[in-house]
């Protein structure tokens, strides 16, 4: 039997691996998609708790994940997309109006 | 039994047995629903022509009958051209999902009582799965070949297809709420416990809801906007020649059986019907398969094609309010007591 | 669950949004995360969670990855493949990567699991995950879940005035 220990140790591993794009990609699609691993890990991490505690609350946690996951991709695709109306550049080292 | 279950326990004979079982199931379906699909064309070409009093194929073999298989091995022996600009690997993968995407929700379908591949308690939502993955055959083609015409084909394609996967998946809610289960066997005994034999009659808008959306879902007529031939070439799969032209043929055929199956499964009854044919259990299935996939072609034959604001407006405005009432009106007369 | 199938799993998981996060082009990039999401959804199945897998399907695989190969195609982002791949401060990047990694892995170590709930294998098996959650969600959760509607209400809202191209 794999113990919880392996899932909690496999859903930090890719937690990491989504810091890690998120901090070295500049390309804004590739920093969402790092986002995406890292909320991916913490949902893999909720659903092995869940099971083994044989407690379904990790899995509406999941649910409830999922949905926000949904709506931040949809609003950030957005604004993305307004953003490149107007400078034609996915790279956030580009994007420094606000910089005094 | 969980597929995975079976894979990973001790191996015994019970379990090589189970698997031999399983492997089985898989090869009959899948052989007896491409034998359709190659003479689903042929059955097209003939009514169509018919409709059009024309003749429709009749040189090769009595009455056109070979033609199916003459068009297989003409394609199969064409030169296979890949672009030399595409992104190979993805040009080679889109058609294969395409057919993958479709084939893949055969598995939870119940051809008769107690004949599915894998009676799984999330049927419903396999099926919806599997399909919103129909998007990405046609995307990856469209982008991958490397050019304006296939491009332009596979963005508006898949933007159909998304938009009308809303819809088909809340006219499936009310069937869900009817039925209260998601597992396919569980759907069809629910409506065979119900007084009308099937769900058509209380749920007659999420039927037309659904059947529209599979249409569009599955690129026909009057949806056929991504193979629009005069404005577009022929819209995603321009590039596409030989055996992988075939595929994507054949995926849009696969799609419309299993669009079919999906409504006989959910609407109408199943593998039931007004008597029994005796030795023959999957009877009922097949005779309303044809009926609706003639309907397909009938409608093929009588209406002319949306244009492209025109649909999106009618899936956003139209299709999606009514799926959505169809579900409120659901669950009223369900509290009332009434359904 | 089985030590080969686990085995499978994380190696494929872990490859595959490797191999995501350092492609050039976005697009290989979003397929191979829709593979990674097959796997992972495999593995909630193996959980016993099989409305989270079929969830996991339908709405990151057929939804969130599908706008963003969308966003991706509409914007045509390959001219962003000739710049550098990775920032300049990658080396930097990956140790603080690492250090957290090392960091948490000696807490887990640490960590007190809380109590048993009621909710068994045997139990949801028999009543079936998706009655289980539904069942929770619609009395006990009641409000996360309206809270939730509404989230979702904002972003349909906030994409098309965002997304929107200012008239006059």
């Amino acid at each position: 039997m794999v113990s919880l220990q392996w899932y909690v140790w496999l859903s930090l591993t890719l937690f990491m691996v989504g810091v890690f794009g998120f901090l070295t990609r500049r390309n804004i699609i590739m920093m969402f998609l790092s986002i995406e691993i890292m909320l991916n890990a913490v949902n893999l991490s909720l659903v092995s708790f869940s099971h083994f505690l044989n407690d379904l609350r990790g899995n509406i946690i999941v649910f409830f994940v999922i949905t926000v996951a949904a709506a931040e991709a949809a609003i950030g695709l957005a604004i993305l997309i307004a953003l490149f109306r107007n400078r034609a550049s996915a790279n956030v080292d580009e994007l420094k109006e606000m910089k005094g | 039994m969980n597929f995975l279950e079976i894979i990973f326990r001790p191996a015994s004979f019970d379990v090589i047995v189970q698997l031999a079982i399983m492997v089985l199931k898989v090869v009959v379906v899948v052989g007896v629903i491409m034998l359709h699909v190659t003479y689903a064309t042929y059955f097209e070409r003939k009514s169509i022509g018919h409709m059009q009093v024309r003749l429709g194929p009749m040189r090769t073999g009595p009455h056109g009958l070979l033609q199916p298989i003459a068009d297989f091995v003409k394609l199969f022996f064409k030169e296979d051209i890949i672009p030399a600009a595409a992104d190979k690997p993805i040009f080679y993968m889109a058609p294969v999902i395409s057919i993958f995407a479709g084939m893949s929700s055969l598995a939870v379908i119940p051809f008769f009582n107690g004949f599915v591949i894998a009676n799984i308690n999330i049927g419903l939502l396999f099926v919806l799965a599997m399909s919103s993955l129909g998007a990405y055959g046609i995307v990856m083609a469209g982008w991958s070949s490397n050019s304006k015409y296939s491009f332009l084909g596979g963005l508006r394609s898949s933007a159909q297809v998304i938009s009308y996967e809303i819809a088909l998946g809340l006219s499936l809610v009310g069937v869900m709420m009817m039925a209260g289960s998601l597992n396919m066997t569980e759907i069809v005994k629910a409506q065979l416990a119900y007084p009308t034999g099937m769900f058509l009659f209380p749920q007659i808008l999420g039927f037309f809801v659904f059947m529209v959306a599979a249409f569009a879902e599955t690129n026909r007529t009057p949806f056929d906007l991504p193979e629009a031939e005069s404005e577009l070439v022929a819209g995603y799969f321009v590039e596409y020649s030989g055996m992988r032209f075939a595929l994507f043929y054949v995926a849009e055929y696969i799609g419309m059986i299993v669009m079919s199956l999906i409504a006989i499964t959910c609407f109408l009854g199943g593998w039931d019907g007004p008597f029994q044919i005796p030795y023959v259990p999957f009877a009922w299935v097949f005779i309303k398969l044809y009926i609706l996939i003639f309907l397909f072609y009938w409608i093929r034959a009588t209406v002319p094609r949306f244009r492209y604001d025109h649909l999106m407006s009618f899936g956003w405005k139209i299709l999606i309010p009514l799926a959505l009432f169809n579900v409120v009106l659901t669950g009223l007369l369900k509290t009332l007591n009434v359904i | 669950m089985n030590e080969i199938l686990f085995g499978y799993l994380s190696f494929a998981i872990l490859a595959l949004s490797i191999a995501a996060i350092t492609r050039k082009n976005p697009v290989h990039a979003v397929l191979l995360m829709i593979v990674m999401f097959f796997h992972l959804a495999t593995m909630y199945l193996a959980l016993g969670a099989e409305f989270l897998a079929a969830v996991q399907i339908m709405v990151y695989a057929g939804a969130i990855m599908v706008l963003f190969l969308f966003v991706v195609l509409v914007l045509n982002i390959r001219e962003e493949e000739k710049g550098e791949r990775f920032a300049s401060g990658w080396p930097l990047g990956i140790s603080l990567a690492a250090g957290l990694l090392i960091l948490i892995l000696i807490i887990t170590d640490k960590v007190l699991t809380g109590r048993q709930g009621q909710f068994t294998q045997a139990v949801i098996l028999q009543e079936t995950h998706t009655k289980a959650i539904g069942k929770l969600l619609y009395t006990q959760y009641v409000f996360p879940f309206e809270v939730a509607s509404l989230i979702l209400l904002v972003a349909i809202v906030g994409a098309i005035v965002l997304a929107k191209k200012r008239l006059g």
